[in-house]
């Protein structure tokens, strides 16, 4: 159906997707993680309450999840460019994926760690167990199959914004598909775009959900 | 020097405006070795007391003193170590939920940095001492409550602490499973040493092991002592609640089933006596003497810290004199009786 040059660029362009996404997942946890944390311990009932620092971080938060990503990505070419020396290609994509990511994935690991009994809190805390103790051996812990949910959806989420990049230049199957599909009207290419993007958001989504449920002890 | 001083504890809180003042100057002690009840209606500030004992709620004034050391002058790290000496258990458990059995007993071990191997071994002895070495692989969700409460105790008791503080522990479960392990916390009291500390809403739980008693109502301790001196004796209208509401619960025998109706008395008596004491006898010879029925509101047995107690609430004939009459004949005859207000 299609020649081999199609096929490569397909195959390229599965290549810089898997890539954007894993790696703004990951960095997105890098910085989403310990905010995520930052919230919950701070917060009005966490372990350490403290209304200036979880404040200052909801703002932050809520400032970045209000900009439409396809905005965030304009408005951060100086700084990608600053960082990665172009604002094209995937690894400059990372950085916009990686600001619009930490974000979301601050909100989603609050509200895994906000579910966590606090019941056990209070029975480690009078087990002598530091704040420290208590959020390594016990929030995290207790709350792993929500967090593991919450970020088989951010891979979605994040998945899903690399394409929109592609918009713009971003690299990868959405890049593809925007650029045949749509200033070249190469329908076919297009739809064979689309369907890999949906194999590969089911794949994540299978694998996260047998994760997690593999990891749930509590039934 | 007593285990637990308690000195002048207050406890406010403080939510949008609204002051509740949950404790209010408590003073009592409790000492090595005692199974020390603490009882009140809900709301009354139990749980605010006991999470005081150690310092998971840091008092607004006052002191609380574990073995001559005052915590309100330890340092957050000092306190921690301390906790290890002073266990809980809890209503819900609070097991981790996402760890097996065995590794829920090695946590306080391996929070206090006990190297993973020891922490085994011991988790495997409380949990024989226990009664639940088979199920160390579980995971929480697949036990029993009373299996449940058993890991909490086991864990409780990993770090070989000298206290251990119960917060409706027995509250969860049905009357069976509170019996055993209301005997577990018995045998871990007489074979460990171990001073306990139960807060309940169940007068059939202090009955059952304590041997001392605080009763609280809306933050203030109204009566302490003796569980059977307070049992025989209650001095405050809390204590003398706590005890009718106190109905036979922990499978034991009940002599006259459910009062068929209530029956309308001016004034009431209860007495209390030895199950072996004559008792029988001076019920029928009053009734014989005076030539005059009197009503069994209640009668039934319970247990005072392991002793067989007699307990009937009696309605007295309408005639005032009779009435003083009775009261002198009961007394004559080494009953302890006191007056009842209120329905029974
Ligand atoms: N963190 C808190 N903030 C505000 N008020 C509180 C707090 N904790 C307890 N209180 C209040 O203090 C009082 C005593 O509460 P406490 O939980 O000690 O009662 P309790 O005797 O344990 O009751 P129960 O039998 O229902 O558990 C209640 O009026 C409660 O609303
Ligand atoms: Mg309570």
């Amino acid at each position: 159906m299609f020649d081999s040059t199609i096929i490569n660029m397909l195959l390229e362009g599965i290549r810089d997707t898997l890539y954007m996404t894993l790696a703004s997942t990951l960095l997105g946890y890098l910085f989403g993680l310990p905010m995520g944390i930052l919230l919950t311990v701070t917060d009005r009932d966490g372990i350490k309450p403290n209304a200036p620092v979880y404040k200052a971080l909801d703002v932050v938060i809520n400032m970045v999840r209000s900009v439409p990503f396809l905005i965030l990505l304009i408005l951060l070419i100086p700084f990608t460019r600053f960082l990665v020396g172009k604002s094209y290609g995937s690894t400059a994509t990372i950085v916009p994926l990686v600001v619009a990511a930490a974000p979301y994935i601050a909100r989603m690991v609050e509200s895994s760690l906000k579910e966590v009994d606090p019941g056990v809190i209070e029975a480690a805390r009078s087990m002598g167990a530091s704040n420290f103790d208590i959020i390594f051996k016990v929030m995290l812990v207790e709350a792993r199959t929500s967090l593991i949910i919450g970020a088989t959806i951010s891979i979605g989420t994040i998945l899903g914004y690399s394409a929109m990049a592609g918009t713009v230049g971003g690299g990868g199957l959405g890049d593809i598909a925007v650029r045949y599909g749509y200033h070249r009207w190469q329908t076919d290419i297009m739809l064979v775009t689309v369907a890999l993007l949906i194999i590969l958001f089911q794949i994540f989504q299978t694998i996260g959900m047998k994760i997690a449920s593999n990891l749930d002890k509590r039934k | 020097m007593s285990e637990i001083e308690v000195k002048h504890l207050t406890k406010t809180f403080e939510q949008k405006g609204i002051v509740v003042e949950a404790l209010k100057d408590i003073n009592l002690n409790i000492e090595a070795g005692d199974i020390y009840g603490i009882i009140g209606m809900s709301g009354a500030g139990k749980s605010t007391l006991v999470r005081c004992l150690n310092y998971l709620e840091k008092p607004t004034d006052g002191q609380v003193i574990i073995a001559g050391q005052d915590l309100g002058a330890l340092s957050e790290k000092e306190l921690r170590k301390q906790r290890s000496d002073i266990a809980m258990i809890f209503q819900h458990f609070n097991l981790l939920m996402q760890k097996n059995v065995l590794d829920n007993v090695c946590f306080p071990l391996l929070i206090q940095k006990v190297n993973k191997k020891e922490a085994k071994e011991r988790a495997r002895e409380l949990l024989q001492i226990v009664g639940l070495s088979e199920k160390e692989k579980a995971y929480p969700a697949q036990l029993s409550g009373g299996q449940k409460q058993r890991v909490a105790i086991a864990r409780a008791l990993a770090s070989n602490p000298k206290i251990l503080l119960c917060d409706e522990a027995t509250s969860a479960l049905d009357p069976q499973t509170t019996a055993s392990i209301l005997d577990l916390l018995k045998q871990i009291n007489k074979d460990l040493g171990i001073t306990i500390v139960i807060i309940t809403h169940q007068m059939a739980v202090i009955r059952e092991i304590c041997n001392r008693v605080a009763i609280i109502e809306h933050g203030v301790l109204v009566e302490n002592g003796l569980v059977e001196d307070i049992f025989n004796h209650p001095k405050s209208q809390a204590a003398r609640e706590l005890i009718l509401r106190d109905l036979p619960e922990l499978g034991e025998n009940v002599n006259t089933p459910e009062l068929p109706e209530r029956i309308q008395t001016d004034r009431k008596l209860r007495i209390v006596f030895s199950e072996n004491s004559a008792f029988e006898p001076v019920i029928a010879n009053m009734i014989l003497k005076f030539n005059t029925p009197v009503n069994i509101l209640r009668a039934d047995t319970k247990n005072v810290g392991g002793y067989a107690k007699g307990e009937m609430i009696l309605g007295l004939p309408d005639d005032r004199h009779l009435q003083v009459d009775i009261e002198t004949y009961l007394k004559e005859k080494g009953l302890e009786i006191e007056e009842v207000t209120g329905d029974v």
